[in-house]
Protein backbone atom coordinates (compact mmCIF):
# COMPACT_ATOMS: atom_id res chain seq x y z
CA UNK A 1 0.00 0.00 0.00
CA UNK A 2 2.70 2.15 1.00
CA UNK A 3 5.14 1.52 -1.59
CA UNK A 4 1.74 1.69 -4.21
CA UNK A 5 1.29 5.26 -2.74
CA UNK A 6 4.91 6.27 -3.43
CA UNK A 7 4.82 4.95 -7.06
CA UNK A 8 1.85 6.84 -7.57
CA UNK A 9 3.64 10.27 -6.39
CA UNK A 10 6.74 9.67 -8.30
CA UNK A 11 4.80 9.07 -11.65
CA UNK A 12 2.81 12.08 -10.89
CA UNK A 13 5.70 14.07 -10.12
CA UNK A 14 7.40 13.08 -13.43
CA UNK A 15 4.18 13.70 -15.47
CA UNK A 16 2.82 16.61 -13.65
CA UNK A 17 4.44 19.83 -15.71
CA UNK A 18 2.83 18.47 -19.12
CA UNK A 19 -0.18 16.30 -18.42
CA UNK A 20 -2.06 18.95 -15.61
CA UNK A 21 -2.63 21.90 -17.07
CA UNK A 22 -5.42 22.73 -18.55
CA UNK A 23 -8.74 22.74 -16.99
CA UNK A 24 -11.58 20.52 -16.57
CA UNK A 25 -11.54 17.29 -18.45
CA UNK A 26 -13.69 15.97 -21.66
CA UNK A 27 -15.14 12.68 -20.37
CA UNK A 28 -18.65 12.05 -19.63
CA UNK A 29 -20.29 11.00 -16.32
CA UNK A 30 -22.73 8.44 -15.59
CA UNK A 31 -23.87 7.02 -12.96
CA UNK A 32 -24.65 3.31 -12.92
CA UNK A 33 -25.45 4.20 -17.25
CA UNK A 34 -27.42 7.22 -16.40
CA UNK A 35 -25.69 10.61 -18.25
CA UNK A 36 -25.20 13.68 -15.62
CA UNK A 37 -25.27 17.03 -16.70
CA UNK A 38 -21.82 17.46 -15.38
CA UNK A 39 -21.27 20.33 -17.65
CA UNK A 40 -23.78 22.75 -18.94
CA UNK A 41 -24.65 26.74 -19.32
CA UNK A 42 -24.22 28.90 -16.42
CA UNK A 43 -27.07 30.21 -15.48
CA UNK A 44 -28.40 33.81 -16.33
CA UNK A 45 -27.32 35.08 -13.26
CA UNK A 46 -23.69 34.17 -13.33
CA UNK A 47 -23.70 36.40 -16.33
CA UNK A 48 -21.20 38.86 -14.11
CA UNK A 49 -18.97 36.63 -13.33
CA UNK A 50 -17.74 35.81 -16.82
CA UNK A 51 -18.03 31.93 -16.06
CA UNK A 52 -20.09 30.86 -19.25
CA UNK A 53 -19.77 26.68 -18.68
CA UNK A 54 -20.69 25.41 -15.37
CA UNK A 55 -18.54 22.26 -14.21
CA UNK A 56 -19.17 19.67 -11.91
CA UNK A 57 -16.11 19.14 -9.23
CA UNK A 58 -15.54 15.43 -10.75
CA UNK A 59 -14.22 16.49 -13.95
CA UNK A 60 -11.54 18.40 -12.03
CA UNK A 61 -10.36 14.77 -10.35
CA UNK A 62 -8.11 12.11 -11.37
CA UNK A 63 -9.37 9.20 -13.31
CA UNK A 64 -9.29 6.49 -10.75
CA UNK A 65 -11.07 8.85 -7.92
CA UNK A 66 -13.60 9.87 -10.93
CA UNK A 67 -13.80 6.04 -11.78
CA UNK A 68 -15.17 5.05 -7.84
CA UNK A 69 -18.34 7.39 -8.94
CA UNK A 70 -19.66 5.56 -11.94
CA UNK A 71 -20.54 2.87 -10.10
CA UNK A 72 -23.21 2.74 -7.25
CA UNK A 73 -21.26 -0.55 -5.57
CA UNK A 74 -17.60 1.35 -5.98
CA UNK A 75 -18.86 4.33 -4.26
CA UNK A 76 -17.50 4.37 -0.30
CA UNK A 77 -20.50 7.08 0.04
CA UNK A 78 -23.30 4.86 -0.63
CA UNK A 79 -22.36 2.83 2.44
CA UNK A 80 -23.85 5.83 4.48
CA UNK A 81 -26.79 5.64 1.95
CA UNK A 82 -27.58 2.15 3.08
CA UNK A 83 -27.22 3.20 7.10
CA UNK A 84 -29.35 5.93 6.45
CA UNK A 85 -32.35 3.65 5.24
CA UNK A 86 -31.77 1.88 8.74
CA UNK A 87 -32.18 4.96 10.19
CA UNK A 88 -34.97 6.23 7.91
CA UNK A 89 -37.29 2.91 9.03
CA UNK A 90 -36.49 3.66 12.57
CA UNK A 91 -39.40 4.68 14.90
CA UNK A 92 -38.09 7.47 17.33
CA UNK A 93 -39.42 10.13 19.29
CA UNK A 94 -42.37 10.37 21.52
CA UNK A 95 -44.73 11.02 18.35
CA UNK A 96 -43.66 7.16 18.11
CA UNK A 97 -42.86 7.83 14.06
CA UNK A 98 -40.23 7.23 11.72
CA UNK A 99 -39.49 8.82 8.45
CA UNK A 100 -41.73 6.20 6.83
CA UNK A 101 -44.56 6.87 8.87
CA UNK A 102 -45.04 10.42 6.52
CA UNK A 103 -42.70 9.80 3.82
CA UNK A 104 -43.40 6.24 2.88
CA UNK A 105 -39.83 4.96 1.04
CA UNK A 106 -37.05 7.51 0.37
CA UNK A 107 -38.01 7.88 -3.34
CA UNK A 108 -40.73 10.10 -2.25
CA UNK A 109 -38.04 12.82 -1.87
CA UNK A 110 -37.08 12.53 -5.78
CA UNK A 111 -36.21 16.54 -6.10
CA UNK A 112 -35.87 17.90 -2.71
CA UNK A 113 -32.55 17.92 -2.66
CA UNK A 114 -32.11 19.62 -6.22
CA UNK A 115 -34.47 22.88 -4.55
CA UNK A 116 -32.72 23.01 -1.00
CA UNK A 117 -32.01 25.58 0.54
CA UNK A 118 -35.24 26.66 0.23
CA UNK A 119 -37.40 29.07 1.99
CA UNK A 120 -40.25 28.05 4.52
CA UNK A 121 -42.97 30.56 4.39
CA UNK A 122 -45.00 28.81 7.22
CA UNK A 123 -41.89 29.41 9.39
CA UNK A 124 -40.55 32.22 7.12
CA UNK A 125 -37.12 31.28 7.41
CA UNK A 126 -34.61 29.76 4.80
CA UNK A 127 -33.82 26.07 5.13
CA UNK A 128 -31.06 23.90 4.14
CA UNK A 129 -31.44 20.13 4.05
CA UNK A 130 -30.19 19.60 7.18
CA UNK A 131 -32.59 22.24 8.66
CA UNK A 132 -35.65 20.96 7.04
CA UNK A 133 -34.46 17.14 8.46
CA UNK A 134 -34.40 18.48 11.72
CA UNK A 135 -37.08 20.03 11.81
CA UNK A 136 -38.94 16.63 11.06
CA UNK A 137 -37.06 15.13 13.55
CA UNK A 138 -37.94 17.54 15.90
CA UNK A 139 -41.53 18.95 15.36
CA UNK A 140 -42.92 15.55 13.48
CA UNK A 141 -41.45 12.78 15.65
CA UNK A 142 -40.66 14.44 18.90
CA UNK A 143 -36.92 13.27 18.35
CA UNK A 144 -34.03 15.02 19.20
CA UNK A 145 -32.25 16.79 16.60
CA UNK A 146 -28.88 15.64 14.76
CA UNK A 147 -25.74 17.42 14.99
CA UNK A 148 -25.84 19.64 12.10
CA UNK A 149 -23.10 18.29 10.36
CA UNK A 150 -22.38 14.86 12.08
CA UNK A 151 -22.30 11.58 10.27
CA UNK A 152 -26.57 10.29 11.07
CA UNK A 153 -27.17 14.09 8.89
CA UNK A 154 -24.82 13.61 6.60
CA UNK A 155 -25.90 10.07 5.57
CA UNK A 156 -29.57 10.83 5.64
CA UNK A 157 -28.68 14.07 3.50
CA UNK A 158 -26.89 11.65 1.42
CA UNK A 159 -30.08 9.12 1.09
CA UNK A 160 -32.01 12.21 0.19
CA UNK A 161 -30.00 13.26 -2.33
CA UNK A 162 -29.56 9.86 -4.35
CA UNK A 163 -33.39 10.22 -4.67
CA UNK A 164 -32.44 12.92 -6.95
CA UNK A 165 -29.69 11.91 -8.85
CA UNK A 166 -29.34 13.22 -12.38
CA UNK A 167 -32.30 15.99 -11.70
CA UNK A 168 -30.90 19.23 -12.20
CA UNK A 169 -30.22 21.60 -9.12
CA UNK A 170 -33.06 24.90 -9.17
CA UNK A 171 -32.68 26.61 -6.59
CA UNK A 172 -34.88 29.50 -6.08
CA UNK A 173 -32.92 32.98 -5.54
CA UNK A 174 -35.85 35.27 -6.03
CA UNK A 175 -38.97 36.36 -3.99
CA UNK A 176 -37.78 35.72 -0.08
CA UNK A 177 -34.61 34.03 -1.29
CA UNK A 178 -32.82 37.02 -2.91
CA UNK A 179 -31.48 38.76 0.32
CA UNK A 180 -29.94 35.04 1.33
CA UNK A 181 -28.40 35.27 -2.21
CA UNK A 182 -27.03 38.70 -2.19
CA UNK A 183 -25.80 38.19 1.67
CA UNK A 184 -23.80 35.30 0.09
CA UNK A 185 -22.64 36.48 -2.56
CA UNK A 186 -21.03 38.90 -0.25
CA UNK A 187 -19.43 36.20 1.27
CA UNK A 188 -18.06 34.74 -1.62
CA UNK A 189 -16.00 37.37 -2.29
CA UNK A 190 -15.04 38.70 0.34
CA UNK A 191 -10.93 37.81 0.88
CA UNK A 192 -10.96 36.25 4.32
CA UNK A 193 -8.00 36.26 6.94
CA UNK A 194 -3.91 36.17 6.71
CA UNK A 195 -4.06 34.99 3.78
CA UNK A 196 -6.76 37.50 2.00
CA UNK A 197 -8.39 34.86 -0.09
CA UNK A 198 -12.11 35.07 -1.15
CA UNK A 199 -14.22 31.48 -2.61
CA UNK A 200 -14.01 33.70 -6.00
CA UNK A 201 -9.97 33.95 -5.88
CA UNK A 202 -9.83 29.78 -6.31
CA UNK A 203 -13.23 28.77 -7.57
CA UNK A 204 -13.94 31.29 -9.98
CA UNK A 205 -10.29 33.31 -11.26
CA UNK A 206 -8.51 29.92 -11.13
CA UNK A 207 -10.52 26.75 -11.38
CA UNK A 208 -8.76 24.57 -13.92
CA UNK A 209 -5.30 25.50 -12.32
CA UNK A 210 -3.37 23.74 -9.91
CA UNK A 211 -2.39 25.02 -6.12
CA UNK A 212 0.63 23.01 -5.51
CA UNK A 213 -0.98 19.72 -5.52
CA UNK A 214 -4.81 20.65 -5.41
CA UNK A 215 -6.43 21.08 -9.01
CA UNK A 216 -8.99 23.62 -8.51
CA UNK A 217 -12.73 23.11 -9.12
CA UNK A 218 -15.09 25.61 -9.41
CA UNK A 219 -16.60 24.74 -6.08
CA UNK A 220 -19.81 23.16 -7.38
CA UNK A 221 -22.11 22.02 -4.42
CA UNK A 222 -23.93 19.83 -6.42
CA UNK A 223 -22.44 16.28 -5.66
CA UNK A 224 -22.80 17.08 -1.87
CA UNK A 225 -22.31 15.18 0.39
CA UNK A 226 -19.49 14.33 -1.14
CA UNK A 227 -17.18 11.08 0.27
CA UNK A 228 -13.58 12.82 0.25
CA UNK A 229 -10.97 9.97 0.29
CA UNK A 230 -8.67 12.69 2.25
CA UNK A 231 -11.18 12.63 5.20
CA UNK A 232 -12.14 8.39 4.38
CA UNK A 233 -15.81 9.70 4.79
CA UNK A 234 -18.60 11.97 3.73
CA UNK A 235 -18.45 15.68 3.97
CA UNK A 236 -21.54 17.91 4.15
CA UNK A 237 -21.43 21.27 2.82
CA UNK A 238 -20.78 23.59 5.59
CA UNK A 239 -18.15 21.24 6.86
CA UNK A 240 -16.12 22.08 3.27
CA UNK A 241 -17.33 25.65 3.71
CA UNK A 242 -15.43 25.89 6.94
CA UNK A 243 -12.46 23.76 5.85
CA UNK A 244 -11.86 26.71 2.94
CA UNK A 245 -12.39 29.02 5.55
CA UNK A 246 -9.92 27.75 7.84
CA UNK A 247 -7.55 27.49 5.57
CA UNK A 248 -7.07 31.45 4.52
CA UNK A 249 -6.22 31.50 8.08
CA UNK A 250 -9.37 32.88 9.01
CA UNK A 251 -11.52 32.73 11.89
CA UNK A 252 -14.23 30.53 10.57
CA UNK A 253 -17.71 30.61 10.65
CA UNK A 254 -19.83 27.43 12.66
CA UNK A 255 -21.91 24.88 10.86
CA UNK A 256 -25.60 25.72 10.39
CA UNK A 257 -24.78 29.22 11.04
CA UNK A 258 -26.64 32.36 9.03
CA UNK A 259 -23.81 33.07 7.30
CA UNK A 260 -23.34 29.50 6.00
CA UNK A 261 -27.14 29.36 4.87
CA UNK A 262 -26.92 32.40 3.14
CA UNK A 263 -23.68 31.10 1.21
CA UNK A 264 -25.04 27.79 0.43
CA UNK A 265 -28.50 29.48 -1.16
CA UNK A 266 -25.44 31.35 -3.31
CA UNK A 267 -23.31 28.40 -3.83
CA UNK A 268 -26.05 25.97 -4.88
CA UNK A 269 -27.32 28.43 -7.25
CA UNK A 270 -24.26 28.97 -9.21
CA UNK A 271 -24.93 25.17 -10.31
CA UNK A 272 -28.17 25.28 -10.98
CA UNK A 273 -28.37 23.42 -13.99
CA UNK A 274 -26.10 20.89 -13.16
CA UNK A 275 -27.62 17.41 -11.72
CA UNK A 276 -27.32 16.44 -8.21
CA UNK A 277 -24.64 13.92 -7.65
CA UNK A 278 -24.50 13.15 -4.04
CA UNK A 279 -23.19 11.22 -2.69
CA UNK A 280 -20.14 12.33 -5.25
CA UNK A 281 -16.34 10.91 -5.06
CA UNK A 282 -13.48 13.53 -4.57
CA UNK A 283 -9.99 13.16 -3.50
CA UNK B 1 10.45 36.10 37.37
CA UNK B 2 13.59 37.30 37.77
CA UNK B 3 14.55 34.64 35.08
CA UNK B 4 12.12 35.23 32.40
CA UNK B 5 13.20 39.00 32.87
CA UNK B 6 16.18 38.01 32.63
CA UNK B 7 15.36 36.28 29.16
CA UNK B 8 13.55 38.86 27.57
CA UNK B 9 15.73 41.28 28.44
CA UNK B 10 18.41 39.13 26.64
CA UNK B 11 16.53 38.15 23.77
CA UNK B 12 15.76 42.49 23.25
CA UNK B 13 19.56 42.71 23.16
CA UNK B 14 19.80 39.91 21.11
CA UNK B 15 17.99 41.49 18.09
CA UNK B 16 18.98 44.43 18.35
CA UNK B 17 22.49 43.58 18.37
CA UNK B 18 22.11 41.04 15.16
CA UNK B 19 19.96 43.80 13.13
CA UNK B 20 17.14 45.90 14.01
CA UNK B 21 13.99 44.85 11.47
CA UNK B 22 11.22 47.06 10.40
CA UNK B 23 8.27 45.90 11.98
CA UNK B 24 5.44 45.03 9.17
CA UNK B 25 3.53 48.64 10.02
CA UNK B 26 6.55 50.57 9.58
CA UNK B 27 7.36 49.52 6.24
CA UNK B 28 7.72 52.27 3.55
CA UNK B 29 6.17 51.30 0.22
CA UNK B 30 7.18 53.59 -3.05
CA UNK B 31 4.26 54.75 -5.55
CA UNK B 32 5.22 51.37 -7.49
CA UNK B 33 5.21 49.00 -4.20
CA UNK B 34 8.80 48.94 -4.14
CA UNK B 35 10.43 48.74 -0.97
CA UNK B 36 13.95 50.59 -0.90
CA UNK B 37 15.40 49.35 2.50
CA UNK B 38 16.04 45.14 3.46
CA UNK B 39 13.48 44.79 6.00
CA UNK B 40 16.32 42.87 8.28
CA UNK B 41 19.31 45.12 7.75
CA UNK B 42 21.19 41.90 7.26
CA UNK B 43 21.62 40.39 3.60
CA UNK B 44 19.84 37.51 2.37
CA UNK B 45 20.67 34.25 2.24
CA UNK B 46 19.77 32.83 -1.32
CA UNK B 47 20.32 28.87 -0.21
CA UNK B 48 18.02 29.17 2.97
CA UNK B 49 15.15 31.76 0.36
CA UNK B 50 14.85 28.61 -1.60
CA UNK B 51 13.83 26.46 1.57
CA UNK B 52 11.10 28.83 2.42
CA UNK B 53 10.13 29.21 -1.18
CA UNK B 54 9.70 25.06 -1.05
CA UNK B 55 8.21 24.70 2.54
CA UNK B 56 4.52 24.34 2.98
CA UNK B 57 4.23 25.97 6.39
CA UNK B 58 6.23 29.09 5.02
CA UNK B 59 6.55 30.57 2.20
CA UNK B 60 5.36 27.77 -0.44
CA UNK B 61 5.81 30.26 -3.25
CA UNK B 62 5.67 26.62 -5.27
CA UNK B 63 2.07 26.22 -4.83
CA UNK B 64 1.38 28.84 -7.17
CA UNK B 65 4.34 29.25 -9.16
CA UNK B 66 7.20 27.08 -10.84
CA UNK B 67 10.56 27.57 -10.65
CA UNK B 68 12.68 25.55 -12.55
CA UNK B 69 15.41 26.03 -10.43
CA UNK B 70 13.34 24.35 -7.75
CA UNK B 71 12.25 21.29 -9.52
CA UNK B 72 13.17 18.77 -6.61
CA UNK B 73 10.16 20.07 -4.63
CA UNK B 74 6.82 18.34 -6.03
CA UNK B 75 4.01 20.16 -7.19
CA UNK B 76 4.60 23.46 -8.65
CA UNK B 77 1.39 25.30 -9.50
CA UNK B 78 0.15 27.52 -12.03
CA UNK B 79 -2.10 30.25 -10.45
CA UNK B 80 0.78 32.72 -10.52
CA UNK B 81 3.50 33.28 -13.24
CA UNK B 82 7.01 31.62 -13.66
CA UNK B 83 9.47 33.23 -11.62
CA UNK B 84 11.80 31.49 -14.06
CA UNK B 85 14.16 34.95 -15.14
CA UNK B 86 12.37 36.87 -12.60
CA UNK B 87 15.73 38.30 -12.07
CA UNK B 88 16.22 39.81 -15.61
CA UNK B 89 13.16 42.25 -15.16
CA UNK B 90 12.67 42.91 -10.89
CA UNK B 91 14.91 44.63 -8.78
CA UNK B 92 15.16 43.62 -5.35
CA UNK B 93 13.52 46.54 -4.28
CA UNK B 94 10.60 45.39 -6.43
CA UNK B 95 10.99 42.18 -5.25
CA UNK B 96 11.30 42.73 -1.53
CA UNK B 97 7.51 45.10 -2.17
CA UNK B 98 5.99 42.22 -4.01
CA UNK B 99 7.01 39.31 -1.93
CA UNK B 100 6.24 41.83 1.48
CA UNK B 101 2.63 43.42 0.18
CA UNK B 102 2.19 42.07 -3.75
CA UNK B 103 -1.25 44.16 -3.42
CA UNK B 104 1.44 47.47 -3.72
CA UNK B 105 2.57 46.46 -6.72
CA UNK B 106 -0.62 44.65 -8.56
CA UNK B 107 -3.79 45.87 -7.04
CA UNK B 108 -6.00 43.14 -6.31
CA UNK B 109 -3.62 40.43 -6.39
CA UNK B 110 -4.61 37.15 -5.60
CA UNK B 111 -1.58 36.81 -3.93
CA UNK B 112 -1.08 36.75 -0.27
CA UNK B 113 0.87 39.86 1.72
CA UNK B 114 3.87 38.11 3.93
CA UNK B 115 4.77 41.16 5.69
CA UNK B 116 1.44 42.22 6.84
CA UNK B 117 -0.16 41.84 10.76
CA UNK B 118 -2.93 44.48 10.13
CA UNK B 119 -6.47 45.11 8.13
CA UNK B 120 -7.23 41.47 7.36
CA UNK B 121 -10.81 40.26 7.33
CA UNK B 122 -11.38 37.53 10.33
CA UNK B 123 -8.35 36.74 10.71
CA UNK B 124 -7.39 33.56 12.73
CA UNK B 125 -5.15 31.72 14.50
CA UNK B 126 -2.76 30.10 12.00
CA UNK B 127 -5.16 27.67 10.49
CA UNK B 128 -7.32 26.20 13.53
CA UNK B 129 -10.29 27.89 11.99
CA UNK B 130 -10.30 30.21 15.24
CA UNK B 131 -10.51 33.98 15.60
CA UNK B 132 -7.21 35.75 16.55
CA UNK B 133 -6.84 39.68 17.49
CA UNK B 134 -4.73 41.87 15.12
CA UNK B 135 -2.42 42.26 17.89
CA UNK B 136 -1.12 39.11 18.01
CA UNK B 137 -0.96 38.43 14.31
CA UNK B 138 2.82 37.97 13.47
CA UNK B 139 3.37 37.95 9.31
CA UNK B 140 3.87 34.98 7.70
CA UNK B 141 7.61 35.43 6.74
CA UNK B 142 10.16 37.48 9.36
CA UNK B 143 12.07 40.24 8.23
CA UNK B 144 15.34 38.27 7.81
CA UNK B 145 12.82 35.37 5.77
CA UNK B 146 11.36 37.55 3.15
CA UNK B 147 15.18 38.93 2.46
CA UNK B 148 16.76 35.59 2.01
CA UNK B 149 13.71 35.33 -0.42
CA UNK B 150 14.58 38.08 -2.45
CA UNK B 151 18.02 36.93 -2.47
CA UNK B 152 16.75 33.86 -3.83
CA UNK B 153 14.67 35.49 -6.69
CA UNK B 154 17.72 37.42 -7.68
CA UNK B 155 19.33 34.18 -8.85
CA UNK B 156 16.51 33.60 -11.13
CA UNK B 157 18.14 34.91 -14.56
CA UNK B 158 17.23 33.98 -17.28
CA UNK B 159 19.39 31.15 -19.14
Amino acid sequence: MKYKAMTAFAALAISAPMLFAGGADDDTLSIDGEVMISKTAAPAHMAETGIDTIISGWHFREDDTQAMQTDTFDNPGMIAVDQAIDAWNTVEGTAEKSCASCHEGPESLAGVRAVYPKWNAEAGEMRTLAMQVNNCRTEQMGAEAYKYDGAQMTAMEALISVQSRGMPVNVAIDGPAAEYYEKGKEIYYTRYGQLELSCANCHEQNYGNYIRADHLSQGQINGFPTYRLKNAGLVQTHNRFRGCIRDTRAETFAVGSPEFIALEVYVASRGNGLSVEGPSVRQ
Amino acid sequence: MKLTGISAAVVIFATAAIANPITPGKVQFDDYGAIAASLSGVEGDAANGAKIMTNRGKGNCVACHAVTALSDALFHGEVGPTLDGIADYRSAEELRGIVANAKMTFEGSVMPAFYKTSGFIRPGDGYTGKGAKEENLTPILTAQEIEDVVAFLLTLKGS
